[in-house]
């Protein structure tokens, strides 16, 4: 988002109703910025046209790292640097350490997740939220468009807004 | 249009509007603590402030402070981190196993369990730490870290070590799992805040969120995913604690029952906790509407088929002893029923395999008083389970002249205050500065399972059908 864009936002107080706003509003070749609502509206993002997220492969990626690491590391320490008899067992089984692996795999892969998650979406403490309006947290369901995105004439796009069910229509500066 | 269907009972009463769950829900947060409050935390503090001596005191003069002997080395400590740890599950089952199977009725409850979750492995984890004498080298026994020896690691054959890496995953997965459902709420308080001061803290603890849509898609993935991790992690780490003594040669502790009998134990116990939380937050916080007699039935419904599970694995545990035919296997079951600690056998099986099966009454199940007192009876139950496997296993040793029995001191007693009134104070803080119930996820099912959404209000009728079935008078 360039600093000092002009925006024009739609509020609207349903979920389906921005929802199919959405599409209507794309239909008429307007090009949507974001839209910002107080829960997940389920599929908001399909009719935005966004794409599957890739997090799940993630997820999967940094659990087969820790699956990896794990092995190493118990098989190194116990099998390679110091064995040592326990009990008059293997130096090294797999079934043993089978539970360090396991919690290790969900480690890495809940932190490695949530971790690219943060990143991608830009959370982080103390982060700035690019706000269009506040009570899109509370219980409005907020739809931006980027006007210098859009060669479309402001007054047109307006009124496809409020035709759409928009119950007000602010401009905001971002 | 949404139809509300009129065969499930609404999971939010009175005709609340998205609007009124913001309200309602930060209100707590935004005004001044109440007097209730201020006594409530006074009072956890106390306890906790009474238990820190006894703490100090394990600490200084070392574990000798405690009741332990040669004979039984494990006793009080093991006893309340499996208790506390057991009672952090529920919490985990709330949130991940129900949110896979798609139970909407989680999403009032899953919150505060999950806080809940956390402070209790909070205050497990105290005891084995307290239990190594010198807690300021704990990092280097039970991590696999460098050390002085030389490269002298720990032993991952080891069930102890198991549990070091299933408590610390399970406490992390848990915290980053309940604080990325808290941010998107975090925002809701901070775009509401009027102070500079809730304004920078909320400002701070909300990391920029703005309800994009694309956020939350990717927010929907992450909460999928990391249920999908927490499930088998949650079976898991109870499992890993009961092979704390299923791996032992023990008599009584020797048996492959443990992990799945353990687990439903854990679940049991957790949710009584839940239901004694959550029925004095919703009365405190006047949240009828959110956790309704219906969510207290669904949970009670819960404890009769774990303490069920538990019932069962009791009696089957006392008939593999008989089956197996080994004699010190039948003698430790026996002195568990008839010897000296036959009472706490007794109060075990009475609270945790009797008093359950009280909620098959609807009236009972259905009751606030009765399911707060049982809620507690189970806890106390469960609390007995743990002390009756570990102690009377332990107490008649191999060699009759080994046989002692265990007397806790007032250190045993005092740790354990210390742990009650950490996991109160810290819950009682949690209950005023958080929001006590995901208001994102109860906003997303206002208008499905509702009463009422405000822009059908006017013209709908088939809600009033559901609105004459609204819980708070449910005898069908």
């Amino acid at each position: 988002m360039t600093a000092g864009n002009k925006f024009l936002v739609g509020v609207f107080d349903d979920d389906d109703v921005l929802l199919n706003a959405v599409t209507k509003v794309r239909e008429s070749g307007i090009r949507i910025h974001e839209c910002y609502t107080p829960f997940p509206v389920h599929g908001l993002g399909d009719a935005l046209g966004y794409k599957r997220s890739k997090l799940p492969i993630a997820a999967f990626l940094f659990g087969v790292l820790g699956t990896s690491l794990a092995l190493l590391m118990q098989f190194y320490m116990m099998g390679i640097d110091w064995p040592m008899i326990i009990g008059g067992k293997n130096y090294t089984s797999i079934p043993t350490f089978f539970p360090v692996t396991f919690e290790l795999t969900v480690l890495l892969s809940a932190l490695g997740m949530v971790g690219t998650f943060m990143i991608i979406s830009d959370l982080r403490p103390y982060g700035k939220a690019k706000i269009f309006d506040l009570r899109a947290t509370d219980d409005k369901y907020i739809m931006a468009i980027d006007l210098a995105k859009n060669r479309i004439d402001t007054a047109e796009i307006k009124q496809t807004l409020v035709a759409a069910g928009a119950v007000e229509v602010n401009e905001k500066h971002n | 249009m949404e139809v509300t269907s009129p065969v499930r009972k609404p999971l939010v009463t009175g005709g609340k509007t998205v609007h009124d769950v913001t309200v309602d829900v930060c209100r707590r947060v935004e005004e001044k603590p109440t007097v209730t409050w201020f006594l409530a935390v006074a009072a956890s503090l106390g306890l906790l402030t009474i238990g820190l001596y006894s703490v100090f005191r394990t600490v200084w003069d070392g574990i000798g402070m405690w009741g332990l002997n040669k004979t039984v080395g494990w006793a009080w400590d093991i006893t309340n981190f499996v208790w506390w740890v057991g009672i952090g599950h529920a919490g985990t089952l709330i949130s991940a196993i129900l949110l896979l199977f798609r139970q909407r009725w989680r999403m009032s409850i899953n919150r505060a369990a999950e806080a809940m979750t956390i402070f209790a492995v909070i205050c497990a984890a105290l005891f084995p730490v307290l239990h190594m004498g010198r807690p300021w080298l704990g990092a280097y026994w039970a991590l696999p870290l460098p050390n002085t020896f030389g490269s002298l690691w720990v032993n991952f054959n080891s069930p102890l070590l198991w549990d070091v890496f299933a408590i610390s995953t399970y406490f992390t997965v848990s915290l980053v799992f309940w604080y990325i459902g808290l941010i998107p709420d975090f925002a809701t308080i901070r775009d509401r805040a009027q102070g500079i001061i809730s304004r920078t803290v909320y400002g701070a603890l909300s990391f920029g969120w703005n309800g994009s849509a694309r956020t939350w898609e990717r927010y929907e993935a992450v909460a999928l995913i990391l249920a999908g991790l927490a499930t088998p992690l949650v079976l898991s780490v109870h499992t890993i604690v009961s092979f704390d003594f299923a791996t032992s040669v023990i008599p009584g502790w020797h048996t492959t029952i443990f992990p799945p009998y353990f687990v439903a134990g854990a679940i049991f116990s957790g949710f009584a906790m839940v239901l004694t939380l959550m029925l004095i937050t919703r009365k405190v916080y006047k949240l009828e509407d959110y956790i309704t007699i219906n969510h207290i039935e669904m949970m009670n419904i819960i404890i009769i088929v774990t303490g069920s599970i538990v019932g069962v694995a009791y009696i089957t545990e006392l008939f593999m002893a008989w089956y197996s035919g080994v004699e010190y296997e039948q003698y430790a079951f026996l002195n568990r029923a008839t010897g000296p600690y036959w009472w706490a056998y007794w109060t075990m099986m009475t609270c945790n395999v009797v008093s359950p099966q009280l909620f098959w009454i609807k009236k009972i199940r259905t009751s606030i008083v009765a399911t707060f007192i049982l809620s507690i009876v189970v806890n106390i139950g469960m609390w007995f389970e743990r002390f009756v496997i570990i102690v009377t296993s332990l107490h008649r040793d191999y060699l009759p002249s080994s046989w002692a029995m265990f007397q806790p001191t007032i250190y045993d007693l005092g740790d354990y205050l210390f742990s009650i009134g950490l996991f109160f104070t810290l819950f009682f803080l949690f209950a005023k500065f958080f929001p006590v119930i995901n208001m994102a996820e109860v906003k997303s099912i206002i208008k499905a399972t509702g009463e009422k959404e405000p822009t059908m209000r006017e013209s709908q009728t088939t809600t009033q059908s559901v609105e004459e079935m609204t819980p708070t008078t449910s005898k069908n």
